[in-house]
């Protein structure tokens, strides 16, 4: 494998294993917040032990995030150097704020929150851990406004004196609208894994009759949170797609498997591209107009398709449409079992059906944002920015035993690390509110 | 003039990093030899338990000012030194995770596994930032495209070595203070006398540091030309030096607020010897990536300037009262918390 290959694969690796932990940070920081707030106004410690228990799941998920985070800052530095010098005057800004201005706000009140529960009063105690909720949001608001960069770069002249991108206008830049969209599906996608997680953790328990009060109180708080998240959720992945539409075309023909440029498009419930001969094996089911209506808000409107791309401009077909569908699917599953659970939200006993399935989705939601980071990313493809440089120019002159190296350690490392952390999240989870620790 | 701004600020980023996170990595790599029962590693653990997060933020600060400020130095440093950085990630990943995983699982060998990562993990990011530090004051075989042509044992040379030992005890002298100040009775007076222990050996090793910079390294041609920089390493030394008189006084903030001067002084030490420079090429003059041929342009040192000096005195406003809210000893009441290490 050459150098760009295994890059990429780092890369993604390193991308993925941290975005399992952040989600769920920012999702349960928000619930967190709001038990604490039910502790400080009520004075119940029925409360304080609601925050404690899924407060200690949200630490023990905090620490990967943190330091999977580090890795990945400098992952641009080691294995995107080229990358990094031709943009870094814009993209590294961006970095650099998350880290000032919200990193540390972050971190600092954690530790508050983590160890201050005899040392601070009850309102300093509940303002960190909304600090802590507000600054997760900051950081992934910055990032995803590199990340905007990169898929709709705005706000930038060429120096060809020293032969980069510069930026020549900051506001457009913090106001791209590619990635507001991007960063209002991502952080409603976390908030609502969040809420999935609690309403599984819940059912599991539930489901076995134990700490019965506890958790339905838990369960009754998510049900409306995530059936709320879940609709918002929609709405903003179709301003998303509109979107894409406009600034990335070949990317949404490919997350569509779209080959031939026309008017009225279906959107086809059945369909396998046939990248080979550019083309789909299988094309059925045919909703007229559908494609033209969610690209365009219009039934008649033209989405290009990609042959009108030049081979070497278009995304890798197959894994972009097939982590679209899935995404979709997921969609579907998420909003009937959201809907349940609201419904079934204060019954006394539950369905067990639902109960069952929803401790089986606990996964799905964080499976269904891989998916949408794997549309957003390799859909971008060719290109590490979108039309202004190539993937395979942004690889640091690193030789390829390196990185193959560093890339099994990545697999090993996290691997161990990803099943220690399932193991201990699981182990607590199921623990409940009254194990004594030590 | 912004470009050695922020050559400055690049410094002091890294100072910080080095003041701040150096007490908890020198912490942890003493873990086996203070902590001798389970409640002293766990005040141990417990000592740098809110404060190693905020720490570890000013190392992506520093990274991120890094690529912000100077994309050219960023790219080069980050992809030359791919090993060890790489190996400093991996170390800061399994310190982070012994912290939150050990006392999640009642059982010795778990503990025992952790405590065993915990020491290593804090170990080699302390010897791997002195050695990465002694090699950019030195120098590194860099061509003009930013190409590394050395290897991971390339940057283990005497000087290279010399700065791992350094910081190494650098660190562990400034752990053992702040372990001084946040335990109480026998783990205390041992605390104390790991301190006096390395002071002696610091001060030794400060001598042979700075005579070996002087044969392996150009750091010196800036101190004669602007004699005034001489300053720094005299900060540094009367830092030393006022770690000792004030560890001697009992007063172990005052001690740890002087070693922390020592580790300031060290850093600006080294980085006014390297001014301009920020990536001295050894193999090729014209390679030297510079504060001025590798900085970003004037619009964006012009922003992040405004952003640090908000920013960065609004964080050490609010890091600072952290430090004082926890700044008792950890007690065996604090251990008995379900949040705790």
């Amino acid at each position: 494998m050459d150098v760009v290959m295994l890059s990429r694969l780092q890369f993604a690796v390193a991308v993925f294993f941290h975005f399992i932990f952040v989600p769920l940070t920012l999702g349960l920081s928000i619930i967190l917040a709001w038990m604490e707030t039910r502790y400080v106004r009520t004075g119940d410690e029925f409360w304080k032990k609601q925050a404690k228990f899924w407060g200690k799941l949200f630490l023990i998920n905090f620490t990967l995030g943190v330091v999977t985070g580090i890795t990945l800052e400098f992952q641009f530095g080691t294995n995107w150097s080229r990358y990094s010098e031709y943009v870094g005057d814009i993209f590294g800004s961006l970095l650099a704020i998350e880290a000032t201005v919200a990193f540390f706000l972050e971190s600092t009140f954690l530790a508050v929150w983590h160890f201050g529960w005899n040392r601070v009063s009850k309102k300093m105690h509940l303002a960190s851990i909304y600090i802590v909720a507000f600054a997760g949001n900051l950081s992934a608001l910055w990032i995803i406004l590199a990340n905007g960069f990169m898929q709709h770069p705005v706000g930038y002249t060429i120096n060809e004196t020293m032969g980069r991108a510069e930026l020549s206008n900051f506001w457009q830049v913090v106001t791209n609208g590619y990635a507001w969209g991007m960063y209002a599906h991502t952080v409603l996608a976390s908030w609502a894994l969040g809420g999935f997680f609690v309403l599984g953790v819940s059912a599991w328990h539930l489901l076995r009759k134990s700490n019965v009060e506890f958790f339905r109180a838990s369960f009754k708080m998510s049900a409306g949170f995530t059936l709320a998240l879940v609709l918002l959720l929609g709405l903003s992945g179709d301003q998303q797609g509109k979107t894409v539409a406009q600034v990335q075309p070949a990317k949404l023909a490919a997350l569509e498997s779209h080959w031939e440029t026309g008017r009225n498009v279906p959107f086809y419930l059945l369909t396998w591209p046939d990248e080979a001969n550019e083309g789909n094996k299988v094309q059925a089911i045919g909703l007229p107009g559908m494609l033209s209506w969610i690209a365009y808000g219009n039934t008649d409107a033209e989405v290009k398709g990609l042959k009108d791309f030049a081979k070497e401009d278009r995304p890798p077909v197959m894994p972009t449409f097939l982590s679209f569908r899935g995404m979709l699917v997921m969609a579907g599953i998420f909003v009937l079992l959201a809907v349940g659970a609201f419904l079934q939200r204060k019954k006394d006993e539950p369905c067990p059906l639902l109960l069952k399935a929803l401790v089986w989705n606990i996964p799905l939601p964080y499976i269904a944002i891989m998916l949408g980071w794997a549309v957003a990313e390799i859909g971008r493809q060719p290109w590490i920015v979108y039309g202004l440089m190539r993937t395979s120019d942004a690889v640091s002159p690193v030789p390829a035993e390196n990185i193959a190296i560093s890339l099994g350690g990545f697999i090993v490392v996290y691997s161990l690390l990803g099943l220690l952390d399932i193991y201990l999240l699981r182990k607590y989870a199921i623990k409940g509110p009254n194990a004594q620790e030590v | 003039m912004l470009e050695t701004i922020w050559f400055v600020l690049w410094a002091l980023l890294w100072a910080v990093y080095f003041v701040l996170d150096g007490f908890d990595l020198g912490l942890g790599a003493l873990l086996p030899f203070l902590g001798k029962n389970e409640s002293e590693r766990r005040i141990m653990y417990n000592a740098a338990g809110p404060f190693w997060d905020g720490n570890e933020v000013w190392l992506i600060s520093a990274g991120g000012v890094t690529f912000a400020a100077f994309p050219k130095a960023y790219a080069v440093m980050f992809s030359a030194l791919y090993a060890p950085l790489l190996l400093l990630l991996f170390a800061l990943i399994f310190r982070a995770v012994s912290f939150e995983f050990r006392n999640k699982v009642e059982h010795d060998s778990w503990r025992a596994l952790w405590d065993c990562v915990h020491f290593l993990s804090n170990l080699v990011p302390c010897v791997l930032l002195g050695v990465a530090f002694a090699n950019l004051f030195m120098g590194i075989p860099v061509d003009a495209r930013g190409v590394y042509h050395g290897n991971l044992l390339g940057l283990l040379s005497i000087y290279g070595l010399a700065g791992g030992v350094f910081f190494l005890c650098m660190f562990l002298l400034h752990g053992s203070l702040w372990l001084a100040i946040k335990s109480t009775g026998s783990l205390q007076t041992r605390a104390i006398a790991s301190a006096t222990f390395l002071w002696p050996l610091m001060l030794l090793l400060l001598v042979v540091f700075l005579v070996l910079t002087g044969i392996y390294t150009k750091l010196y041609a800036n101190f004669f030309a602007s004699p005034v920089l001489f300053a720094l390493p005299l900060l540094a030394l009367a830092g030393l030096v006022g770690a000792r008189v004030m560890l001697g006084a009992g007063k172990l903030w005052l001690a740890w607020a002087c070693s922390a001067l020592f580790i300031l002084g060290v850093t600006f030490f080294g980085v006014a010897g390297m001014f301009p420079g920020m990536i001295i090429s050894s193999i090729d003059p014209a390679a030297t990536v510079t504060a001025f041929n590798g900085a970003s342009s004037q619009l964006t040192l012009k922003i992040m300037l405004g952003v640090a000096l908000v920013m960065v005195p609004i964080v050490l406003a609010y890091q600072f009262w952290l430090y004082k809210t926890f700044s008792a000893p950890v007690t065996n009441d604090d251990l008995k918390d379900e949040h705790a290490y």
